[in-house]
């Protein structure tokens, strides 16, 4: 039907002006009683146990005035467009539901993946060109080891998330227990690090089943709590097992990683004497640097064969729908616990690689908190897109980083500001923001893995997920 | 026999708090089946709220009455923390009807990570002590020099639960606002197509649960004194297992489940291990949500195809 609304580009009726401006008014005011008292009184410690109050109602003025004026633009943007809108009806509406086709922005292209696997194999050397030296360009490499870390995370679990719809909120706990095994035996059994890597997989892979087993019957939101439950076990196990795990305290100067048993040291037997090249502390960094991107490429290579075996085309229709897949004689049990195994492995691995990196693990480390964030990379990355997570681990893991630099901010905000503080405030609100614009996530173009004739993409809106 | 006493009293008190918050996640569960992980952290925030406002009202208003003050204070948090809920449905949950299943989940998670550092950055991350509301009780009786001690801030809290919970009971299955309620858990197309204004419903489910959370976090607070920031997350996991433990869905379900979480955590930390008594409460979490997802007094689940 067509929509006869007399209006047009320029002129905005006085009556619509007035509703907006109330709107407006009326966001302020609820956004007033949102700061009151929360942010009109901060509470510090006084003399004493007493607490004393600093008014600050100043900021709460700046708030609701920000807010007022946001909302204010807003509608009235929404407004222009609708007036357009009306008056040319777009084609899109009524072929999209048809066609599927995700919107441009959506998809991913072969140059772009091309672009990005060059910058992540050549990070090192661009780092070092860029700023004059190796030494110099550490926090390039150590921001890129950290992104890495968090795209083998997020796609190791976007096995059991993406592919096989479980959602699992207690992700974190394989972490943990890839890198306390390493922790635990290399500092007890003096075992090497080449060594303790597969076993870190293989041990979180059975922890993995052993934790998959009572979860087989749940589904959706039931699953996710149980899931998260057994992390916070895990986590405070850790913390109260003082004997083996060393507490809160944590277990402090793991071995650090060797070059295939040579040592990054500048002794004689050291890595840059055998080589003959001059010794640079920042060799161990580079080093690291290559083992997590083929450690992630590696997880990636795996995750997309399994996909065109049967056990693969299993998880997908298994997150399609898990009763269509058992009538049709798909066994779910096993189909389930692979999926958890094998995503656990690959986060046990990860774990053990943040164990060598860091030199250093405590409990603190594997909080739910880092759960959400692996699970808000799958999620942004849009449920099933490897380039997608990936895509998502540098915007999550680098975006705040980035924060900490904006000098400028503190120029407007006044010394006392730090954009860090900031960093998990804006991080849920990304999430909730990702969830109401765009809940299929970054990428939401699939491949379907199997077709009659042409593979056409289609967008995410036709994948279902989360029956798990 | 002293010391069961005692820890009865003390579970029974933790109870009541943990049954105050279950009763937001098993109204919202029960009316669009969601988890609200935030439901915690709200909580934490009515904690916060109450804090400034007792202080405001202690300190620069010279109230002395400390039952005037607890009043306003209960007020002032409810009035408060109903609006943060019904703004955190409005905004975060409210658009991704109809979305994806776990899409309300995830947001949730964002909201409450959101919240706690919000707390964080405003409110600075100590600790946040408060002058005693409340002191003194009386002793029950005394055995080879144990007292069975029940304070008034123990009475008042059971008081204060009961008599809310009656009220809102009175609500839920007598007022037209209940019926809508009621009749939007059952079936929520049909309802809207019966002319119930499912939104409006949905908000003030919202709203109800965020003044239950309200009201235990002015107790909570009343009861230890202290609050931080990040004090949403683990009465938040305990109150939901409370409502599973209850049946979820359930409004005398999850008041009984927050009493007998609060039980198993006094008499856990008083016998076994205080270490441990949160490994406890999870594990009571999967161990229900595995054998007995119907909980006690809910209804089984059956799955249409």
């Amino acid at each position: 039907m067509a929509n006869f609304k007399p209006a047009t580009q320029a002129a905005i009726p006085e009556s619509a002006m007035a509703g907006i401006l109330r709107d407006a008014a009326l966001y302020a005011l609820v956004a007033f009683g949102l700061c009151v008292p929360i942010i009109a009184y901060r509470t510090d410690p006084g003399p004493g146990s007493d607490l004393l109050l600093t008014p600050r109602w100043g900021l709460v003025a700046c708030l609701c005035a920000a807010i007022f004026v946001v909302r204010l633009l807003q509608r009235l943007i929404l407004l222009r467009r609708d007036a357009r809108r009306a008056l040319t009806p777009s084609p899109a509406q009524a072929t999209e539901a048809v066609h599927g086709e995700p919107a441009a922005s959506q998809k991913s292209s072969k140059i772009g993946i091309r672009l990005f696997v060059g910058i992540a194999l050549t990070l090192p050397i661009l780092a070092a060109l860029a700023t004059g030296g190796l030494s110099s360009a550490r926090y390039w490499i150590d921001l890129g080891i950290l992104i890495l870390t968090y795209v083998m995370l997020g796609w190791g679990l976007n096995i059991v998330v993406g592919l096989a719809g479980l959602l699992d909120l207690g992700y974190v706990a394989f972490y943990a227990v890839g890198a306390y095994s390493y922790a635990l035996l290399s500092t007890t059994f003096g075992l090497s690090f080449w060594i303790c890597l597969p076993l870190a997989g293989v041990f979180a892979g059975l922890w993995g089943m052993l934790l998959g087993f009572p979860v087989l019957r749940l589904r959706g939101d039931y699953l996710a709590i149980v899931t998260l439950a057994f992390g916070e076990i895990i986590r405070l196990v850790l913390i109260n097992w003082t004997d083996v795990t060393g507490g809160g305290a944590g277990i402090s100067s793991i071995p650090r990683a060797t070059f295939f048993g040579i040592p990054f040291s500048a002794g004689e037997d050291g890595f840059a004497a055998r080589f003959g090249i001059p010794y640079d502390s920042m060799h161990r960094l580079v080093f690291l640097y290559y083992l997590i991107l083929a450690l992630a490429l590696f997880t990636n290579f795996v995750t997309l064969r399994l996909r065109r075996l049967p056990i693969g085309r299993a998880w997908e229709a298994l997150r399609e729908d898990e009763i269509a897949c058992r009538s049709l004689g798909i066994d779910t049990t096993a189909t389930k616990l692979t999926a958890f195994a094998l995503g656990a492995a690959f986060g046990g691995i990860a774990g053990s690689f943040f164990a060598v990196r860091q030199g250093f693990i405590s409990p603190e480390s594997f909080n739910f908190l880092e759960s959400a964030i692996i699970l808000a990379i799958v999620v942004l990355g849009g449920m099933g897109s490897q380039v997608g997570v990936a895509i998502a681990a540098v915007a999550m893991v680098g975006g705040p980083e980035m924060l900490r630099n904006l000098g400028f901010l503190k120029a407007v905000f006044g010394e006392g500001f730090d954009p860090n503080e900031y960093r998990l405030l804006l991080f849920g609100l990304a999430m909730v923001a990702m969830m109401v614009w765009r809940p299929r996530g970054l990428i939401s173009e699939r491949l379907p893995s199997v077709s009659l004739g042409e593979r056409r993409a289609v967008s995410g809106a036709h994948v279902s997920e989360g029956h798990g | 026999m002293d010391v069961f006493v005692q820890q009865l009293i003390n579970g029974l008190t933790l109870g009541s708090i943990y049954g105050l918050i279950a009763i937001g996640y098993t109204m919202v569960f029960g009316i669009i089946g969601m988890v609200n992980f935030a439901h915690g952290d709200v909580f934490m925030v009515s904690c916060f709220i109450a804090l400034i406002t007792f202080l405001l009202l202690t300190t620069w208003l010279g109230v002395s009455s400390i039952a005037l003050a607890f009043l306003v204070v209960l007020v002032v948090a409810m009035v408060l923390t109903a609006l943060w809920g019904w703004a955190i449905e409005r905004i975060a949950y409210r658009p991704l009807r109809g979305s994806f299943r776990l899409a309300p989940l995830i947001s949730a998670i964002g909201v409450s990570i959101f919240l706690s550092n919000f707390v964080q950055v405003v409110q600075g991350a100590r600790n946040k002590p408060t002058p005693p509301m409340l002191s003194g009780g009386i002793t029950l009786f005394e055995r080879d020099g144990y007292a069975v001690f029940l304070a008034y801030k123990q009475i008042l809290i059971m008081a204060v639960t009961a008599v809310l919970l009656t009220g809102f009971w009175y609500l839920v299955q007598r007022t037209p606002f209940g019926r809508a309620q009621r009749a939007c858990e059952q079936d929520r197309k049909m309802a809207a197509l019966l002319g119930i204004d499912v939104d409006r419903t949905i908000s003030l489910t919202f709203v109800l649960g965020a003044a239950l959370a309200a009201v235990a976090g002015v107790l909570y607070l009343m009861y230890y004194g202290v609050v931080s920031f990040s004090d949403g997350f683990v009465p938040g996991v305990k109150a939901f297992t409370a409502a599973v433990l209850g049946g979820i869905g359930s409004l005398p379900g999850a008041v009984l489940g927050g009493l007998i979480i609060g039980l198993i955590e006094t008499f856990w930390s008083a016998y076994f291990s205080i270490e441990y008594k949160d490994v406890a409460a999870f594990s009571i979490l999967a161990i229900v949500l595995i054998f007995m997802p119907s909980g006690i007094l809910g209804r089984p689940e059956v799955e249409k195809v």
